[in-house]
């Protein structure tokens, strides 16, 4: 009878404290982030869409090979030696044009390999992470700053270039008697 | 004809109540239970997410209304809507004010839970129609609930009539009315040894009807009939669409219905803490307003209640609701009655 009593009297007491606990949750604020709205501070270090700076790329095709997911293609063409390619920001020599740098992200898994082989710090991750879309095609991002024209015209230059070279080799060579 | 019509206008009052409730009750239940938790709840469906049910039900009435082969088709399409017209007729005997009542009958407490039972019935139907293991544990397990948990409702509802004399709910109301002092919690109207000797005994009745009542509704901590976890969510699995929002208006329905049961036999029913502004101001027709002010207020807070102790319990299982109802509620309720009647006798 004690304990039936006491029974009664603890299952009363409990539920009052329960309660009263979830009474006074009633009034705290609640902490849900409204995402679109408000968003989150991002660590230092988070990996996400990269960003590749055409201005330093050298073509090297280092973060192409680092690649795990194959994600990032390059095709590059020699620059002729009457060329000017330009010089990346740490003064070196470009010496190939970079007619293709696509990174598809549908690929990517974000493992930033690709960051640490390459010799001019072009290839860096950024903070964006918004950026889904409705076709995978929209994910193939296009960094490469000639446009197919201008590619086809080093292309067909270097073709032309290299055939005058074999046939300058090819010819036989002038004798001076 | 006239005649048939009041009739039909009569019937269609709680409804146009019932379904505005259930409306609210559901964003109600939704930012309640949001709240506890430390969350904000449905915030985006207007401002502060105030359509969020109407947009909800607007889905539910699109949907197909999906029916599986093996489904007893007769029982399968009724059951939803004797689900609802049973926790329906239970408002047909709870005065809403002075001035409506949808049937003043003198069994009325009797005839509550007779309905109430009716719903037992339907739900059965429902889990048994459904041909599904899952709906049919479910319909076993809340019939099982529902009538045990009636045994204590109807042994405090006999202590309560001992103490007013009678089974008329709107009689009952009048009888508590002027002030809160006279409601039964407070021992009721009566003045004199009686009146505060019978307040601990009323206040064991009111609790012990609000936790048996609560069972019957299958609210948390007693929904092990829906248990998500263990059942998919119990007799109403296999139903979509408009059938399944049937059995959720009658599941809110329900929850004001036991509600209101409850205020009407010990808080007052719809008679005001205090005197009636319409009265001081000499105002007649502004009595009834405030009488379904009051009636609506009560009944809300104890859906509230009901959706606090939701969010504060765990559930029981079925032997701890078992026990809970035949070692607890019933003695105790049978105690109480004995001596709330040696208290009247004396």
């Amino acid at each position: 009878m004690k304990e039936y009593l006491s029974n009664i009297y603890l299952a009363l007491y409990t539920i009052a404290v329960g309660m009263k606990i979830t009474f006074r949750h009633l009034f705290i604020p609640a902490v849900t982030i409204l995402y679109p709205e408000e968003k989150v501070v991002l660590p230092e270090r988070v990996r996400n869409r990269l960003y590749v700076n055409m201005d330093d790329c050298i073509g090297c095709d280092q973060c192409s090979r680092a690649c795990p997911a194959s994600c990032i293609t390059i095709e590059t063409v020699k620059g002729l030696p009457t060329e000017d390619l330009g010089k990346t920001s740490q003064a070196k020599k470009k010496a190939l044009w970079v007619t293709r740098f696509d990174i598809d992200f549908a690929k990517c898994c974000y493992c930033q390999l690709c960051v640490y082989p390459c010799p001019t710090e072009c290839i860096k991750m950024t903070d964006v992470y918004e950026f889904s879309d409705i076709r995978r095609s929209n994910l193939i991002y296009n960094f490469s700053t000639l446009t197919a024209d201008e590619a086809a015209v080093k292309k067909a230059n270097y073709a032309k270039f290299e055939a005058e070279k074999a046939a300058a080799k090819a010819a036989p060579p002038k004798t001076e008697n | 004809m006239l005649d048939t019509i009041i009739y039909i206008l009569n019937i269609a009052v709680p409804l146009g109540f019932i379904i505005p409730f259930a409306l609210f009750a559901v964003y109600f239940e939704r930012k309640v239970s949001a709240f506890m938790q430390d969350r904000l709840g449905p915030n985006r469906t207007g401002p502060r997410g105030y359509f969020q049910t109407i947009a909800d039900i607007i889905k539910l009435l699109q949907k197909e209304d999906i029916m599986a082969s093996a489904v007893d088709k007769v029982l399968f399409n009724i059951a939803p809507v004797l689900v609802f017209a049973g926790s329906y007729a239970a408002f047909a005997a709870i005065p809403f004010t002075s001035a409506y009542i949808g049937s003043s009958i003198d069994l009325g407490l009797l005839y509550i839970v007779a309905v109430s039972s009716f719903v037992v019935a339907a739900i059965l139907m429902a889990g048994w129609a459904s041909n599904n293991k899952y709906t049919l544990l479910g319909a076993m397990r809340a019939a099982a609930q529902m009538i045990s948990y009636e045994i204590p409702t109807v042994i405090v509802i006999i202590s309560i009539i001992i103490i007013a004399g009678t089974m008329n709910l709107s009689t009952l109301s009048e009888y508590q009315t002027s002030s809160f002092y006279n409601w039964l919690i407070f021992g009721g109207p009566d003045m004199g040894w009686k009146k505060f000797a019978i307040i601990p005994f009323a206040w064991i009745g009111f609790l012990v009807m609000y936790i048996s009542t609560l069972a019957e509704v299958n609210r948390t901590p007693f929904d092990i009939p829906e248990a998500d976890s263990e059942l998919v969510s119990g007799y109403s699995t296999e139903y979509s669409g408009i059938k399944f929002a049937m059995f959720f208006l009658a599941e809110y329905a329900n929850m004001f219905a036991v509600s209101v049961v409850v205020v009407s036999i010990f808080l007052g029913g719809y008679q005001s803490p205090f005197g009636y502004l319409g009265n001081t101001l000499g105002i007649s027709w502004f009595v009834p307003v405030e009488q379904f002010f009051w009636f609506a207020a009560k009944g809300i807070f104890f859906v509230f209640v009901q959706m606090w102790l939701r969010w504060t319990l765990p559930r029981l299982r079925v032997d701890q609701l078992m026990t809970m109802c035949w070692k607890y509620l019933i003695p105790i309720s049978l105690v109480n009655l004995l001596i709330i009647a040696l208290i009247m006798v004396l």
